[in-house]
């Protein structure tokens, strides 16, 4: 059968140390069964691997950052639509999210661009600050956590929280505290750098296990496939993981895909403690890095995303391979400096 | 004043410096003067080119000049061993 | 032989990180013309720098927000928020509107008077209100939110000596969920003084508690604050009415609500992230309705919004005084105006534009103003093109505050015009001379004459 042409845009070619998802997801895009694409990159910065990939990515643009705002995102993605006669726009990281978000029904209805991303409202409710609201709303577990704006307020939580326990930033960073006084250096250190309010959180014991998966918008999960990272670099980025066989967690996925009715990917964060209890510990509104293990088990998501964007319909995956592992490798690549000057002057090459 | 030989510069306003491994981007004035320099053209033949291509007064554009020469000094373009 | 255009020589170094060239917040299309009236011509008759208003946006702005609360609540009146901008021509815009007056000293309660509001139209809010101010208030039967128990008491002394019943509302503070708390200003919920307060009214009976008053921040981007905080001055109004049988006429949410500024260290942008005035319309109204109140007695709702009814009506013009770089290499630019006339410059980033055509070229460059202090710093970073001595630029969404807040520090206030809705520019406050200054000076005889270097002082 012949695969049917069509044009995908794809950001998060960043596939360095702690990679974006882009790189795993067009892979993903080129194994569809379905449609044979023509991948065009979306960068913000001129040394993201992806752009010099060309046997992966056929045609990169660069774009302006978040902080530039909707506006200046919507003028670029016309220049670039009227060149490339964009299909669908996929967006991998999280700080764009919002704007691409915003533009949805715009790029859809005066572009006929689609997309396939979580409502607005479903992309705020999971942010870090918000969790503990969504785990009470949707009954899934969630480590306590309270947020500080003061040293003072320091001594008020000894009452709910007991040593140790986690000292987090508003968008980063976490470390452990034992003591009170180990609390205040923490609040110091992080708040000069990400600012305020500081979130302590319940410590948990156990190991992570994360989740890739995908909604259809309905509350239907059309895939899930779990993980647990088997080596970590010392960013806290997995270099290797394995598939698990773990079906109160593929219920717990399914539990909140279909209460929070979510649209699109998304990345579940779990700690799995010694009595088998699950927290929540992070949903990231989108593909992780790792995504590729999950085409590696047999669900190809990012063709199921593709597929639903354009509107037709698709079954749920009903198995994933288990004990399926994905190593991690980097790869110097050669880049003549005229191709740096093309995507340094001109904005894409 | 001289700019350094090894430097490419090319028509898109890119330029290389192969010693540092830096590059830069500069606009077609800018373009314009890193030839004349490259050429060897003087501090004189350079203003009385500008002057006579470009709408600008003299004052204005030796305040541009001289400025822009110390940023070209600041990311080491300029042949060292040059006085100005 | 025409010449070409010039434009500086620029270098950029290319190192990755660095913002590319899509990617900074650079508005390359000048703004050229503020409701079809030209920048240029504007600052060539009224010099620069230049406040300029446009009228139809303020209405606009009115409108929308009028229509955002009454089709989700029966009863809704706006008053507007004098500290915001109190220049006359910008408050009689509001009343010609609807608008009542809301004040927070005696000043801004004289200039609601002058325009010619009924004295029940004006909101007297505010810490601070002088015994005299009380009494004035008292006899044009102003609505009096009492922010403090001395207040109370004073207005009581008042209405005795008087012999008239003084509509008070109180003000409350509360815990919304959102940080800082202001809960310097009334009586707090959570605690039981603004309980306290009220049952303190009712039963001394010299008072008529007509409103209950909350105001719960400033530039708030969260709706849901405002749902909480309305459903806390409902408790208390159902609680009035359960223990005293008696009628609160309204509630007066305040004001708050964000505008499409930009705040300093913010990721994204104000324009695209601030809650829609509809979304606030939501959460306050459906707060109310839900509230258990009977429909024949629902309060009046009233908004004091400020900040987002003005702020993206208001222009500041102004001109490129010089360009230099500074020892660390960076490009500076000092434009004739500073944080004196735009206050709000200390926690926005502020959007500029340029005001005429440039080339795609930018540079990343820090904004100073004209002052001889080191804090008068307009952006700290901003890429914009390559701009040189005399040219203009605009700055957006200025309205707000800074034509109230704005210093007289070693330089005269600009001239505020509107532009109308035909696009005809007035007037609406001169440019300061040095007489509007000096005019409040005495010299002591004695000082008046001294000699230099045996030089007699010079007479005028």
């Amino acid at each position: 059968m012949k695969k049917t042409d069509i044009t995908i845009a794809v950001t998060g070619l960043n596939a360095i140390d702690s990679p974006g998802p882009g790189i795993s997801v067009i892979r993903a895009l080129r194994e569809s069964s379905y449609y044979n694409p023509r991948i065009i990159g979306l960068s913000y910065d001129t040394m993201e691997p992806g752009i010099y990939m060309h046997d992966l990515v056929d045609k990169t643009y660069q774009i302006p950052f978040p902080s530039a705002g909707v506006d200046n995102l919507l003028h670029r993605i016309r220049e670039i639509n009227k060149k490339e006669k964009l299909d669908v726009i996929i967006p991998n990281f999280d700080a764009e999210l919002f704007n691409f978000i915003k533009l949805e029904q715009r790029l859809s209805e005066d572009l006929n661009i689609k997309m396939f991303l979580p409502s607005l409202n479903q992309f705020e409710e999971r942010q870090k600050s918000n969790l503990f609201a969504f785990g009470k709303k949707y009954k899934v577990k969630v480590p306590k956590n309270k947020t500080l704006f003061s040293l003072s307020e320091i001594p008020l939580i000894e009452n709910d929280f007991t040593f140790p326990l986690v000292v987090k930033g508003k968008y980063y960073d976490a470390k452990i505290a034992y003591s009170r006084e180990q609390i205040a250096q923490h609040f110091e250190k992080i708040s000069v750098r990400w600012g305020l309010p500081i979130i302590i959180q319940e410590y948990i014991f156990g190991s992570e296990v994360n989740v890739t998966a995908i909604g259809d918008g309905t509350g239907r999960t059309v895939g899930a496939v779990p993980m647990r990272k088997q080596y970590i670099t010392d960013k806290g980025k997995a270099w290797s993981g394995i598939s698990l066989d773990d079906d109160k967690l593929l219920k717990i996925t399914h539990d909140i895909i279909k209460a929070t009715k979510w649209k699109g990917s998304l990345e579940l964060e779990f700690i799995k403690t010694s009595n088998e209890e699950y927290y929540l510990l992070e949903i990231n509104p989108r593909f992780p890095a790792w995504i590729y293990l999950a085409v590696g088990c047999g669900q190809n998501h990012p063709d199921a995303l593709l597929k639903m964007a354009l509107g037709r319909k698709v079954k749920s995956f009903s198995k994933h391979e288990t004990g399926k592992m994905f190593i991690r490798y980097s790869y110097d690549m050669i880049v003549n400096l005229k191709e740096f000057e093309k995507i340094s002057t001109l904005g894409e090459l | 004043m001289k700019i350094k030989q090894n430097i490419a510069i090319s028509d898109s306003g890119f330029i290389f410096n192969p010693t540092t491994g830096d590059s830069f981007s500069t606009n077609p004035i800018g373009q314009e003067i890193i030839k004349l320099l490259h050429n060897s053209k003087t501090e004189d033949e350079i203003r009385s080119f500008i002057l006579e291509t470009y709408q600008i007064s003299r004052d204005h554009f030796e305040k541009d000049y001289y400025d822009f020469i110390n940023v070209l000094k600041k990311y080491k373009l300029l042949e060292e061993n040059e006085k100005d | 032989m025409t010449k070409l255009q010039y434009e500086r020589p620029v270098l950029q170094l290319l190192n990755s990180g660095a913002m590319n060239k899509y990617g900074t917040r650079t508005e390359y299309t000048p703004y050229s013309h503020i409701e079809g009236v030209s920048v240029h011509g504007l600052t060539e008759k009224y010099g620069s720098p230049l406040f300029v208003i446009s009228e139809r946006q303020i209405r606009q702005n009115f409108k929308d927000a009028n229509r955002s609360f009454k089709t989700r609540y029966p009863k809704v009146q706006f008053a507007w928020s004098y500290k915001t901008n109190y220049l006359n021509a910008v408050c009689n815009v509001f009343h010609q509107e609807g608008s009542w007056a809301e004040v927070v000293s005696g000043f801004e309660y004289d200039k609601a008077l002058n325009n010619g509001v009924p004295g029940s139209k004006i909101i007297f809010n505010g810490p601070d209100k002088t015994e005299e101010e009380l009494r004035t208030a008292v006899l044009n039967n102003s609505p009096i939110h009492i922010d403090h128990l001395d207040e109370l008491y004073s207005l009581q002394e008042i209405a005795e000596e008087l012999n008239l019943r003084p509509k008070v509302a109180i003000r409350v503070n509360m815990d919304t969920g959102i940080y800082p708390m202001w809960d310097r200003f009334g009586f707090n919920y959570e605690n039981g003084q603004a309980w306290d307060a009220i049952n303190k009214i009712m039963l001394n009976d010299k008072l008529d508690l007509i409103g209950l008053h909350c105001h719960i921040g400033t530039y708030m981007l969260a709706p849901n604050a405002y749902s909480i905080a309305a459903a806390k001055l409902s408790d208390l109004a159902i609680n009035i009415k359960y223990k005293y049988k008696k009628n609160i006429q309204y509630i007066d949410m305040g004001g708050g609500f964000a505008s499409k500024n930009t705040l300093k260290g913010s990721y994204l942008l104000g324009v695209d992230t601030v809650p829609t005035i509809d979304q606030f319309a939501e959460a306050i109204c459906t707060s109310i309705l839900n509230a258990g109140f009977l429909e024949e007695e629902l309060p009046l709702l009233i908004l004091e919004t400020g900040r987002a009814l003005i702020d993206d009506a208001g222009f500041l013009l102004g001109s490129v005084i010089s360009n230099k770089r500074l020892s660390d290499g960076r490009r500076a630019v000092i434009m004739d105006f500073g944080v004196n006339i735009m206050f709000t410059s200390f926690w926005y980033d502020h959007k500029i534009t340029p005001a005429q055509e440039f080339s795609e070229f930018t540079e990343d460059m820090v904004l100073y103003g004209p002052l001889c202090m080191n804090i008068d710093v307009i952006r700290e970073h901003v890429t914009l093109p390559l701009l040189k001595k005399g040219d203009q630029v605009v700055v957006h969404t200025v309205g707000a505050y800074n034509m109230t807040q704005w210093m007289q520090f070693i330089a005269l206030r600009p001239a505020v015009v509107m532009i109308d809705l035909k696009g005809v520019a007035h007037v609406i406050r001169k440019r300061e001379t040095i007489k509007s200054i000096e005019n409040e000076e005495i010299l002591p005889d004695y000082l008046k004459s001294f000699s230099l270097n045996g030089v007699e002082k010079r007479t005028a």
